[in-house]
């Protein structure tokens, strides 16, 4: 019998943070936003519409379970009890799912607003890649939507794709990016299809042809960028060009954007991960000053 | 708020637009469409801080857009379209 190969490529790793500056004994209003994805599940604490502490984990197939592990990592960091949330709002693709929440709320409005929180109000443009889905986000100076475009019909172009790709090349999430720039030649042409189905045979038949693996993650991470291309083209791009979600940390696919809409995208030191989970937890906030939140 | 439902796929856009700022939740289209494809919400899930009903497309249409609305957009002699005439606010457009 052959030994299976247990080395898991996509996997890619989750992480917890705290601001040591800050002390939730001080806080008026903590409120807390959990954006639970597909792929990823995010917990932001904000005290006073600042980021408190934060987690990122992925998303098992229980998501109520992934909702509250999520939160129950952002509160490890801290020293803060559970009850001293003033209002959860849930987002994301599970976010009916969060037993917890006091609201749900669209990712759609969280990562627009999560985008004006990380990013700067200087934000016009906010494209969120999720992990099987695609969202295209024009917003105003206060992180307001005015305009959007969603595709959620498939996972194709989208960071579940991606981990589907990196597994099948044997190549660890992080470094499929800069592997992808290694390849010496011409650029390759796109792979023909993004389906996640038929681009797996696809790369497989360019290995069989003799293809290297950057060459064929180049020709991928090209196929890809085209796709999210082609839905911020109907949007229409305006400069203050944001990117949130986990593709955002993919420069394969995002260097190759940038060429095509010749706009750099704005740069922040915040983990773009939990952008959706920081616009919940700021609607959160913007709800308790309107007098709604948890009796105490 | 131009709210962009449907999707982008090989076969085109097919997106069904609400304009949120324009939409007063009365619910015309909502009698109006034969394939139920609109629906009225209290709360706006796109927009946590609006107080008013606000029409948008069923979850459970979002993804068929184009079948859905396939019976009302005939190849010729296009009748105009019965979600776009109920509506007095002109807030529903549709891009194909």
């Amino acid at each position: 019998m052959t030994q299976e190969n247990q080395q898991e490529f996509w996997r890619w790793t989750e992480s917890s943070w705290k601001n040591p500056d800050m002390d939730w004994k001080d806080a008026g209003f903590v409120t807390v936003g959990i954006d639970v994805g597909s792929v990823s599940s995010q917990a932001c604490i904000m005290a006073d519409g600042k980021i408190y502490a934060f987690a990122n984990m992925r998303t098992g197939s229980d998501s109520p379970a992934s909702a509250r592990n999520a939160l129950e990592n952002a509160l490890k960091t801290t020293d803060m009890p559970e009850e001293r949330v003033d209002y959860c709002v849930g987002t994301g693709y599970g976010r009916v799912n969060v037993p917890f929440a006091d609201r749900a709320v669209t990712e759609i409005a969280c990562h627009a607003r999560g985008a004006n929180f990380i990013y700067g109000p200087a934000v016009r443009t906010v494209l969120d890649v999720g992990g099987q889905d695609i969202k295209a986000i024009s917003c105003d100076e206060k992180g307001r939507v005015t305009h959007f475009l969603m595709n959620d019909k498939c996972a194709a172009g989208t960071g579940r794709g991606m981990e589907v790709f990196a597994d099948l090349l044997g190549v660890s999430i992080n470094e499929v990016g800069d592997r992808s720039f290694q390849y010496q030649g011409p650029e390759p042409d796109a792979v023909s299809s993004t389906c996640v189905v038929y681009a797996r045979s696809e790369a497989t038949g360019l290995l069989r042809k003799g293809w290297t693996t950057e060459k064929v993650l180049a020709a991928y991470c090209r196929a890809m960028a085209e796709r999210i291309f082609a839905l911020l083209e109907r949007l229409g791009v305006e400069p203050g060009f944001g990117v949130t979600g986990g593709m955002a940390k993919n420069r394969g696919v995002m260097d190759r954007l940038t060429a095509m809409i010749r706009l750099e995208p704005m740069r922040t030191a915040w983990d773009v991960q939990v952008a959706g989970a920081v616009g919940a937890a700021l609607f959160g906030h913007a709800l308790c000053r309107r007098g709604k939140g948890r009796k105490r | 708020m131009l709210a962009g439902y449907g999707y982008k796929d090989a076969s085109g856009d097919f997106f069904v637009t609400i304009d949120t700022d324009r939409c007063n939740g009365c619910g015309d289209c909502v009698s109006a469409c034969p394939a139920a494809v609109f629906a009225v919400v209290d709360e706006d899930p796109h927009d946590p801080l609006r107080e008013d009903p606000v029409v948008m497309v069923s979850p459970d249409k979002n993804r068929q857009l184009k079948y859905a609305c396939g019976p009302c957009k005939p190849r010729s002699g296009r009748p105009p379209l019965p979600c776009v005439s109920a509506c007095n606010a002109g807030a529903i457009s549709h891009s194909w």
